[in-house]
């Protein structure tokens, strides 16, 4: 069971933490959004930190700069952050500035509810 | 003047006039967005519309204000060729150099998590982007994109 937050829900197994992400990603929300990302990450320190982007409605720039800080955190705690089931709309973003060339990337295309591994 | 024959082409047009606080990047956007609506853009149209203002419209709360009090300008112009034209414009710090700022991955706000693709992404989902400033008295951000025209891949 997904655990909600009020603009995130969490699901941890052992070292994997799936966080799905709701509404728009922009400079207003991404302050707060950063910091509760960066609590959770630091209490549960997961190997692997899935961002779950399907229910993503709009994300600009300023997404970009909250994706690459959570990326930095995640290899400075000796892991990994997966961008999972971006839509064609953040993938263009994520093309644009370069990141979809080094972050790791699943379910690129893949409908927001179906094939849900995490539920 | 090519400028004034577009002009006479001009179907409607809005101004908007917010102060500079966050909450209203997404006011700007979805008020852009639904303004022209007029024009029945295309989804993809419409989301690269609301994106470069959401751009527009950050830069003047985060850096040409500074998180100081000031208020940025927008209006939006369309057109009968189906030309939609945003002007998002601010009083603030302006820009020393506006070359060197619309490079990829240029910011002067590192500490702030920015990624330096504002002009990026703005250039790239219109058709035209112009910038001009003026030291310490603003910033003008001139979008334009043809609707009906996108050879998107997606
Ligand atoms: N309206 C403005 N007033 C003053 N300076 C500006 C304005 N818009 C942009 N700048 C300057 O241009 C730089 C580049 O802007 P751009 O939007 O491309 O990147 P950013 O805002 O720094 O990062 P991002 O948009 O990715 O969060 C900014 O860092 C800032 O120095
Ligand atoms: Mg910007």
């Amino acid at each position: 069971m997904f655990k909600t937050e009020y603009h995130f829900e969490v699901k941890k197994r052992d070292w994997l933490l799936v966080v799905r992400l709701f509404g728009e990603i922009d400079h207003h929300g991404a302050v707060t959004l950063r910091e509760d990302l960066d609590r959770l990450i630091l209490k549960e320190r997961p190997r692997r930190l899935v961002l779950d982007l399907s229910l993503i409605e709009f994300m600009d720039s300023a997404g970009l700069g909250l994706l690459m800080g959570r990326y930095r955190l995640m290899q400075d705690i000796g892991g990994v952050m997966v961008l999972s089931r971006p839509n064609q709309r953040i993938m263009k973003i994520l093309r644009l500035s370069g990141m979809e060339r080094f972050m790791e990337i699943e379910g690129v295309g893949a409908k927001g509810e179906q094939e849900d591994e995490a539920r | 003047m090519k400028q004034d024959k577009r002009f006479k082409n001009e179907i409607n047009r809005m101004s908007l006039q917010m102060p500079a606080i966050s909450v209203n990047e997404g006011m700007a956007r979805a008020a852009v967005a639904a303004f022209c609506a007029q024009l029945s853009p295309d989804a993809t149209e419409l989301a690269d519309i609301k994106c470069a203002v959401s751009e527009a419209v950050t830069n003047c709360i985060v850096h040409a204000y500074k998180n100081r009090k000031g208020k940025f300008y927008i209006t939006v112009s369309l057109f009968a060729d189906r030309t939609v034209q945003i002007a998002v414009q601010d009083k603030g710090c302006g820009i020393p150099n506006v070359k060197a700022a619309m490079e990829p991955l240029y910011t002067t706000d590192a500490a702030g998590e920015r990624s330096g693709m504002g002009f990026t992404v703005m250039e790239n989902f219109m058709d035209r982007l112009h910038v001009t400033s003026r030291q310490g008295k603003g910033t003008l951000v001139l979008l334009s994109k043809r609707l009906g025209r996108s050879t998107e891949e997606e």
